[in-house]
């Protein structure tokens, strides 16, 4: 099970009568700046509660349960995601400090970094970092805590097209074999078809659902 | 020396020639002050005339209603002053706080320092309780304004930080842990640096006026130390329970930044 929502209004800027995101399949969020994307996955989250309508997760209402609790299994990437002043590592441990769980031992860190293409030392001054990089640390340091459910809004945006190609790869990979749910916006059709098991197009606050071509 | 030398309404009247040379040397260089200086030196003699009187009564009669009542107004209008000096704008609840912790936090140091340290005798002896408190609630007035201002803006600026902390699953204690240190180290530096220069910079005013009283420079340090050392508390309780207690204000009963929703984020495309 993952997340379903019934009748769910926020505002004047979403109005989705029904919608399910299948547990442990990727879904892509596609639509126009402005449309409502990053604001549905942000009610997934409880970073905000519907005004009215119920989102479901699991099958438990996100409004009540502890969201905190909620947020740590499922857990959302910004589409433009904070770097804090220190070195590579010390941003990737800040992550599973605030997500209330243990530091990991550098072998892990290593691996992360490679797993999002960031071929850069943990020691490195993480401020130094091009815009890219900095977009692949803050992915890194959210696979690190290995969530149930995976938000992630517009991951690549910040990426050339090859690395974007091999980034979403890999965090596809990733939550495929873990059977992780995973939620991603994605700014083309292409890429959401390439890697969707379900597409789900964002037009005006409304939503329609599509297969993917993975979910074919 | 012994006894004040009585200045004098003449000699005090001479006292204003100063505004008058200051407010000439403002209007020569056009600076567009004058008004104002006028104004805060009328203000200042008068508030000072008034409470000389009511001082005086209040001194006189040695009433513990008095003297709470007076400390009562004190707390008042400190507050009162946080909310028109801050300029960032503060909800309701916020507001709250704020009185919340002048009060508690300057009773708290108060307590200790009228009790402990003076140990008076009777406690509400107006001749130490009012100058005192007044020392301390006004010192503790600048400290919750700059750490107030400090706060709503560190919280408003990093709001698109503390989401992107709070989406990893911190708490919104955890989420806004650095902005309330940082907010807190603001509002005490000021009495920190003061107490740094103090004797060698400039000699504090209570010790000042002790001094000129005809007090022994001994106990007027005396005195001062144990001013200092009340003020030190008095700001850091105040401001303590501002940052923290304020801090909560931010989020609500869901743990989300409930701050007013800027354009961007309420159009979706963030």
């Amino acid at each position: 099970m993952g997340f379903l929502l019934e009748n769910v209004v926020y505002r004047n800027i979403l109005d989705i009568p029904s919608l399910e995101m299948p547990g442990g399949k990727v879904t892509c969020i596609i639509g126009d700046s402005g449309s409502g994307k990053t604001t549905l996955m942000r009610l997934l989250n409880n970073l905000i509660s519907a005004d009215r309508g119920i989102v479901w997760y699991r099958g438990v209402n996100v409004d009540q349960t502890d969201p905190v609790a909620l947020r740590r299994k499922v857990v959302m990437l910004a589409q433009n995601p904070f770097i804090l002043p220190g070195t590579v590592a010390e941003n990737l441990l800040i992550g599973l400090a605030f997500a209330g769980k243990e530091p990991a031992s550098e072998e892990t860190l290593a691996e992360i970094l490679q797993t999002v293409s960031l071929g850069k030392s943990l020691s490195d001054d993480a401020m130094e970092l091009s815009g890219g990089e900095k977009q692949r640390l803050a992915l890194a340091r959210v696979l690190l805590l290995k969530p149930e459910a995976l938000l992630l809004d517009e991951p690549s945006s910040a990426l050339d097209e090859r690395t974007e190609g091999e980034v979403i790869k890999e965090v596809v990979t990733l939550a495929k074999k873990d059977s992780r749910t995973l939620v991603m916006i994605v700014h083309s059709l292409d890429l959401a078809r390439r890697f969707a098991d379900l597409v789900v197009i964002v037009k005006g606050g409304k939503v329609e659902v599509a297969e993917g071509v993975a979910g074919a | 020396m012994n006894g004040v030398i009585d200045i004098g309404f003449i000699n005090l009247a001479a006292g204003y020639l100063l505004v008058l040379v200051v407010a000439g040397m403002i209007k020569k260089r056009r600076i567009g002050k004058e008004t104002e200086l006028v104004i805060a030196v009328f203000r200042m003699t008068v508030q000072l005339v008034l409470v000389g009187y009511v001082l005086d009564l209040i001194l006189g009669s040695e009433r513990m209603w008095m003297t709470l009542a007076a400390v009562s107004v004190m707390e008042i209008f400190a507050v009162l002053n946080v909310y028109q000096r801050v300029q960032v704008e503060m909800s309701r609840s916020f507001r709250r706080v704020v009185a919340f912790s002048m009060a508690s936090g300057t009773l708290l140091a108060m307590g200790f320092f009228f009790f402990v340290i003076l140990s008076l005798e009777p406690w509400y002896s107006p001749r130490y309780v009012i100058p005192m408190a007044g020392m301390l609630i006004g010192n503790s007035m600048t400290g919750i304004t700059l750490g107030a201002e400090r706060l709503l803006k560190g919280v408003q600026d990093r709001r698109d930080l503390i989401e992107g902390v709070l989406m990893l699953g911190a708490t919104p204690e955890r989420a806004v842990r650095e902005t309330v240190n940082e907010a807190f180290t603001a509002a005490i530096v000021p009495t920190i640096n003061s107490m740094v220069g103090m004797g060698i910079i400039f000699l504090p005013g209570m010790m000042s006026g002790q001094i000129l009283s005809g007090v022994s420079p001994v106990t007027a340090i005396e005195y001062q130390i144990a001013v200092m050392l009340g003020i030190l508390a008095s700001v850091a309780f105040t401001v303590f329970i501002m940052v923290t207690q304020g801090s909560r204000t931010f989020f609500n009963s869901r743990s989300q930044l409930a701050l007013p929703v800027p354009e961007k984020i309420a159009k979706g495309t963030l």
